[in-house]
């Protein structure tokens, strides 16, 4: 009899899901590094609105826009953070899927640090010092590519100390290892003249870039450009996948996509360096130090300006045909690009986020609460 | 024969010898193999107490909370209140802009833009809401003078525990934030409480405001709805393919995919979940009762396997006796085979339920892990975990979460511990021998 009893209960609340087609409650999924901003906001705005506080998942950038691409309803999400800016193929995958009009909302930077333990010597390098000293592949004597040979940072750079190659960092899945690939190691490989000029050659220079990759010795990479574009294939995509291959054989440590386990890992290792978001060394400053980049330290004011380069834009996407379905949307995304959150003074930026200019900000801003649809 | 006895006398005193020496060999190998045991036994105790006083002495600091008592007027004219005022006329007052003004009242020194913010830091973010919820719950102080526990921003907290008095800059406060704690320190105004928030809020982004109550909150609802569709499930499976199915290829098959599926890494029921409830049902993300669900399908193989295990041990003479009495087979199962196995059927169940309770990577999948400041009221609003919890904080770049994600770990051991410390109990107490 209690069994049958239970048995109904469960029925009964399954019965129940299916029934709740209504949201009260904001859903947002996205990058792991717009999180700890994005959930800041939402605290905020459930205390200080009559709206229930919005609920904010980290599944990172590319596995949010694919679950908020994926169409409308309450079963999808409202609004996506994301650590880039949204691709053509995921806009278009939202475009087929019914989620014609996105409002984009950019609210910042993010920087991304190498930094070592305080105490150990400030490493002052430059992007073509990060490339040489982690890419898989780099420029042998006779100019062709080979597996990196360096050992240490002054096989690198005869002015860095003559310390172990030793990098601790996130893995593949992560956006910041992506970002960093792209504005660190692929910044860098640009400053080798050769794959400068293979970088330059189109798609119709077929023979050009194909003498390059020749000198370079990187056919493989050329070839799985190829199988990728097809005759759209350009010099700038095997450098891409060149510059962004990070190398495998022990100076790269994969960490985890824990950015304090990083810092904790570099207090007990003086010689190693860690890669991680601003918003961490800002935390930890007292026991890590990042390092100076083509000159610039990792400051505040430096990744502000764009003199410290490898830093990226942070973004949020609203799905406007949930605004009205789901309450609270709009007031969510008016709140949000508030002075009081993101302006010079917000309170996001003492949570570490890096302000956009007054000008950006503006239009920005005024873009956001005008709720105009993204083109692309 | 006796010829070979007498031959062999002679060779008596080398075969003594001899098998002493085997015999002290023989002894030497039991001892080092118990000592191998002990070693192992020790290593094990040295791991557990390790991890004990590592999160141990992480974590204390987090079941203490820096308050500074600070005397507050509530000032009428400032807040444009009376005491008659009305709830809505209350809320719709300034309490950021009086609470502002009373701090830069109380420290003049606060002139540039720099350090007024540096003074306002030194307080929790929420503090103007709370002194709105002060007012609104009583109106009558508005116009008298109070004395406030105020909550201290992480950042105050952390320094205050660790640095106070030293030389180290552990914090990241700036110079004009540190001398007026150290004001607030020499007058005796800084306080160290019981940290009750940590049990009576929810998650936060501030520190001093984490709490664990929506964490709990939702571990509770999610093994409510695993011990509601498991128990029964397992127990009605464990007891047909124990008394009622005949023995063939079919049912063992069966039985090699229940051992199975216990090896299968907990993950693999998250993937299912999202595919199966998810995606194919269309329930919702990050609730409860999918979190239930897919927890259910990872405990069943642990519940199926120790309650057959109880039925089996349950003697044939007692079956026997029933059906000599007449009993049918149903009445013999229910009414006498059951309540027997029963203490084994509830230590598997509650076994089954602590691995549950400290499981993560499933609930990963369905979307559990997720930033949720209200307390989950039913098992279809989106809630977490407790150990998603500690996942989220160990993840958090604020300072202050590195001691509340030891206390969250403490709390849950605590659970893990009674829960299996019942099943122990249980065992002993109510399992009979035969």
């Amino acid at each position: 009899m209690k069994k049958i009893l239970l048995q109904l209960v469960v029925a009964a609340s399954v019965a129940n899901v299916s029934a709740a087609t209504a949201r009260d409650s904001i859903s947002i999924v996205g990058s792991s590094t717009v999180y700890p901003f994005a959930t800041v906001v939402a605290e905020r705005f459930g205390k200080s609105s009559n709206f229930s506080s919005p609920k904010v998942e980290s599944t990172g950038s590319g596995g949010g826009l694919k679950l908020f691409c994926k169409g409308l309803g309450v079963a999808t999400p409202d609004i996506t953070n994301a650590s880039r800016r949204i691709k053509k193929s995921e806009y278009d995958q939202c475009q087929a899927n019914g989620v014609t009009d996105i409002v984009e909302v950019l609210i910042g930077y993010d920087g991304i640090v190498l930094a070592n333990a305080k105490g150990a010597e400030p490493m002052q390098l430059s992007r073509k010092d990060i490339y040489l000293a982690l890419a898989k592949l780099v420029p042998g004597a006779d100019g062709k590519l080979i597996p990196n040979p360096h050992k240490t940072w002054q096989d690198v750079n005869p002015d860095l100390p003559a310390t172990k190659i030793e990098v601790l960092g996130p893995p593949p899945t992560s956006g910041t290892r992506d970002a960093f690939a792209e504005l660190a190691l692929e910044g860098g490989a640009k400053k080798i003249d050769d794959i400068k000029t293979l970088r330059e050659l189109k798609a119709d220079q077929v023979d050009e870039i194909e003498k390059m990759v020749a000198k370079l010795g990187i056919e493989p990479a050329w070839a799985a450009a190829v199988e990728k574009k097809g005759a759209k294939a350009t010099g700038k995509d095997v450098v891409k996948i060149i510059g962004r291959s990070v190398r495998e054989d022990g100076a790269y440590i994969e960490a985890g996509e824990n950015d304090n386990l990083i810092v904790n890992k570099l207090k007990a290792n003086p010689n190693a360096l860690g890669i991680f978001g601003f918003s961490f060394l800002d935390q930890n400053a007292d026991s890590v130090q990042g390092s100076t980049i083509d000159g610039n330290a990792p400051t505040f004011e430096a990744i502000a300006s764009g003199d410290y380069v490898v830093s990226r834009p942070l973004y949020f996407y609203v799905k406007k045909a949930h605004i009205g379905t789901v309450p609270g949307i709009e007031e969510f995304l008016t709140t949000f690009v508030n002075a009081d959150t993101i302006g010079e003074d917000g309170y996001l930026i003492d949570k570490g986020l890096i302000p956009l200019g007054e000008e950006a900000y503006e239009t920005m801003s005024s873009s956001a609460i005008a709720l105009s649809s993204l083109e692309m | 024969m006796t010829e070979q006895i007498t031959e062999a006398t002679p060779m008596k005193d080398t075969t003594r010898s001899l098998r002493e020496a085997r015999l002290k060999k023989r002894h030497a190998a039991e001892k080092r193999f118990q000592w191998y045991g002990r070693l192992s036994i020790a290593f094990g105790i040295a791991c557990v107490l390790f991890l004990f006083y590592d999160i141990i002495s992480k974590g204390h600091g987090a079941f203490f909370q820096t308050y500074i008592n600070m005397e507050i007027e509530f000032d009428g004219e400032k807040l444009g209140l009376t005491p008659d005022s009305s709830e809505e006329e209350i809320r719709a007052a300034s309490f950021n802009s009086f609470f502002k003004k009373t701090l830069r009242e109380k420290y003049p020194a606060a002139e540039t833009r720099r350090e007024k913010s540096q003074l306002y830091a030194v307080f929790t973010s929420d503090m103007p809401l709370i002194l709105r919820d002060m007012v609104i719950a009583d109106p009558s102080i508005i116009g008298t003078k109070q004395t406030v526990s105020m909550i201290a921003d992480d950042d105050t907290d952390v320094y205050v525990k660790h640095a106070l008095g030293t030389d180290s800059d552990i914090s990241r406060m700036g110079d004009f934030q540190r001398s007026i704690v150290d004001d607030l320190h020499q007058r005796g105004m800084i306080e160290k409480k019981f940290n009750a928030i940590f049990f009576s809020n929810s998650d936060s982004r501030e520190p001093e405001l984490a709490g664990i109550r929506g964490a709990i909150t939702g571990s509770f609802l999610t093994l409510m709805v695993t011990l509601l569709m498991s128990f029964p499930i397992a127990v009605a499976t464990a007891i047909y393919l124990e008394e009622f199915a005949p023995t063939n290829k079919f049912t063992d098959f069966i039985e090699v995919n229940i051992n199975n599926l216990a090896a299968v890494p907990s993950v693999i029921f998250g993937l299912l979940g999202l595919a199966v409830f998810i995606n194919f049902f269309g329930m919702p993300r990050s609730v409860p009762m999918v979190g239930g669900f897919v927890l259910t399908l990872m405990t069943l193989p642990t519940i199926i396997i120790s309650s057959r295990a109880s039925i089996k041990a349950v003697p044939p003479s007692i079956r026997e006796a029933a059906m000599g009495m007449g009993a049918s087979k149903v009445q013999t199962v229910i009414h006498h085979v059951l309540p027997l196995a029963m203490p084994g059927m509830l230590t598997g169940t509650i076994i089954g339920m602590a691995q549950a309770l400290g499981e993560t990577a499933p609930l990963l999948m369905i979307g559990m892990v997720a930033f949720i400041v209200d307390v989950p009221g039913s098992v279809t609003d989106p809630a977490t975990v407790l150990p998603v919890q500690i996942f989220l904080w160990s993840d958090s770049p604020e300072r202050a979460f590195v001691e509340k994600t030891s206390a969250a770990i403490m709390v849950l051991l605590t659970f893990l511990i009674i829960m299996n410390s019942t099943a122990v109990w249980l065992r002993k107490r109510l399992e009979r021998r035969w």
